[in-house]
């Protein structure tokens, strides 16, 4: 086979992993929200929906709404803009799923002479390109309010809009307070940066250094505006579906089910990034390249293929555990008010952010070497 | 509010805490019961309907049923006073003579529109012959139409009370419109 053709079915893989990782993570996760609600409200949950009487606990649910969204009646309102309607669930979902890309799932694989980094796609500023990716979604939800031709669809967009700039602010400004620990905008350097030890001349190698460990203001800080930047309860009032009413009322069918699925795959987007700048990405502790390093002493030679692998599994679990916090947050907290939402955007988020920009900055300035 | 509250974080971690808790110990019960086959482990108070049934209250007001005699004809004498007390207007009854003549009158028709009916119970308490009960257990009827929600006196007086723990022990009566086409 000519190189040409291997990179470029190295390429293709690598995207199709991400591609398909992200898609059947959102898929799935419209079964773990009905599921773990139900569970952590003493109820059963979904479970009726069978392929020749197999229920499997509701796992078909997800397809049956499918189904059902690509069958119901695809309704345009008279008056609507018809080009701008069409495109805004389009440009919701797409740029969501786009996000996902420059966040690392695993190290270097290497195959014969070929290095292939197990991310989707190589970039140096990988945070600045997820940023811009999140932040484009929001075109999408205003498109939506605004073609609608329905006053209550255009509030709903705005108040989406104002809800995501200021979580995109407080996103940007938490983050960089990571950049300036690990050194970089590229998001593989900063996951190999966490691999490292916490202060090795006080600690060992005992703790890794995580972001989460190095950045704990920040980590609290991004959860709250990332989970603000999904328009998910406890930050619904741009769609408010039990009693407001939203940016996608005048939507249906699949249409619909595109802003639905949009909300489920930033869920996992920001997953992804708090996995990849907070809790060290594909790390395991203690694992190097060759095998675990035990701060004891042991130590086990792992071959190159199963590194590899664990790490993969390592990012995956932690993505998982990540989207059910994040679906536990979605099922206890009740929904901000708008100003409320406003307030501890601008007035709590934000300043803090900058505030552990400046505490960052002077402890690295101040760090003895 | 205390400063702990105004600050939210700690406040929300409290709650996360219990819905948390509660996550893993029903995750823990659902564990039993599938995979240790526990018989005692609950992790739902789920009831799922149409297979499982709570037990009725005998009090539960349910379709009605007309009572016969010992010689199988209705207990009604066509009196008109559940028609009369009836607040949705949903009872219509045809009076025809008795063959007895110690029995005043007997009803040639009596029918329902459950349609209409707010199952207030009044028809059973002016009833003077205790001709009209709603105690068959019966809370499943439906129609597509609303002529299929009229239900005739041969209907009515099919019917037999519910069980002591309120299930019903007639079968549940299918208007023309819903049944099965030949």
């Amino acid at each position: 086979m000519s190189p040409v053709l291997t990179d470029l079915g190295i390429a293709l893989g690598r995207v199709g992993f991400v591609m398909l990782f992200v898609l059947n993570m959102g898929g799935l996760l419209t079964w773990v929200e009905r599921k773990q609600s139900a569970v952590m409200q003493d109820r059963i949950g979904a479970n009726r929906a069978s392929i020749f009487g197999l229920r499997l606990f509701g796992l078909f649910h997800p397809l049956a709404d499918a189904i059902k969204m690509l069958t119901k009646e695809d309704f345009i309102p008279a008056r609507a803009d018809r080009a701008l309607f069409n495109l805004a669930p389009l440009v919701s979902v797409v740029f969501a799923l786009v996000a996902f890309a420059a966040i690392p799932f695993g190290d270097v694989l290497r195959v014969g002479e070929r290095e292939i980094p197990l991310q989707a796609v190589t970039l140096n500023a990988g945070i600045l390109y997820v940023f811009a990716m999140l932040s484009l979604g929001v075109y999408g939800v205003m498109m939506a309010g605004w073609a609608s031709a329905n006053n209550y669809a255009l509030l709903g967009g705005q108040r989406a809009a104002a809800l995501m700039i200021s979580a995109e602010v407080a996103i940007g400004a938490s983050i960089m307070g990571v950049a300036m620990v690990y050194g970089s905008l590229d998001m593989m350097t900063i996951v190999r940066g966490q691999g490292a030890a916490l202060l090795p001349q006080y600690l060992g190698t005992w703790i890794p250094r995580w972001g989460i460990l190095t950045q704990p203001l920040a980590f609290v800080l991004f959860l709250t505006a990332g989970i603000a930047a999904t328009k998910r309860i406890p930050f619904d009032f741009p769609e408010g579906e039990s009693e407001i009413i939203g940016y996608f009322v005048e939507y249906s069918g699949m249409k619909f089910g595109m802003f639905m699925m949009a909300d489920f795959v930033e869920t996992v987007v920001i997953a992804g990034m708090t996995t990849a700048l907070f809790l060290g990405g594909w790390q395991v502790p203690h694992l190097a390249a060759d095998g675990f390093h035990f701060p004891w002493g042991a130590s086990v030679p792992l071959s190159h293929m199963t590194v590899v692998i664990l790490q993969v599994l390592a990012f995956c679990l932690k993505v998982s555990i990540m989207c059910w916090f994040l679906m536990l947050v979605r099922w206890t907290l009740p929904r901000f008010r708008y100003d409320q939402a406003m307030r501890l955007g601008w007035l709590g988020l934000f300043p803090l952010s900058i505030l552990n920009i400046v505490l960052t900055g002077l402890l690295i300035l101040g760090w003895p070497a | 509010m205390r400063f702990r509250q105004r600050f939210y974080l700690a406040e929300v971690l409290v709650g996360l805490g219990v819905t948390a808790a509660h996550f893993f110990a029903n995750l823990g019960r659902h564990t039993a019961r599938h995979v240790f086959r526990s018989k005692t482990a609950r992790g739902a108070v789920t009831v799922q309907y149409p297979e499982e049934r709570r037990p009725y209250s005998p009090r539960l007001r349910s379709l009605h049923r007309l009572v016969r005699r010992e010689d199988g004809s209705p207990r009604c004498v066509a009196c008109m006073m559940c028609e009369t007390v009836c607040p949705a207007r949903c009872i219509y009854i045809v009076a025809a003579e008795h063959p007895n003549p110690e029995i005043e009158k007997v009803p040639e028709r009596f029918d329902i529109d459950l349609g209409k009916c707010v199952f207030c119970g009044y028809c059973v308490e002016a009833c003077p012959e205790d001709a009209i009960r709603m105690d068959t257990g019966i809370l499943e009827f439906s129609s597509y139409s609303r002529r299929g929600m009229i239900y005739s006196m041969e209907t009515l007086l099919s019917l037999e009370p519910a069980g002591p723990d309120g299930t019903p022990r007639s079968p549940i009566p299918i208007p023309a419109d819903r049944a099965p086409s030949p």
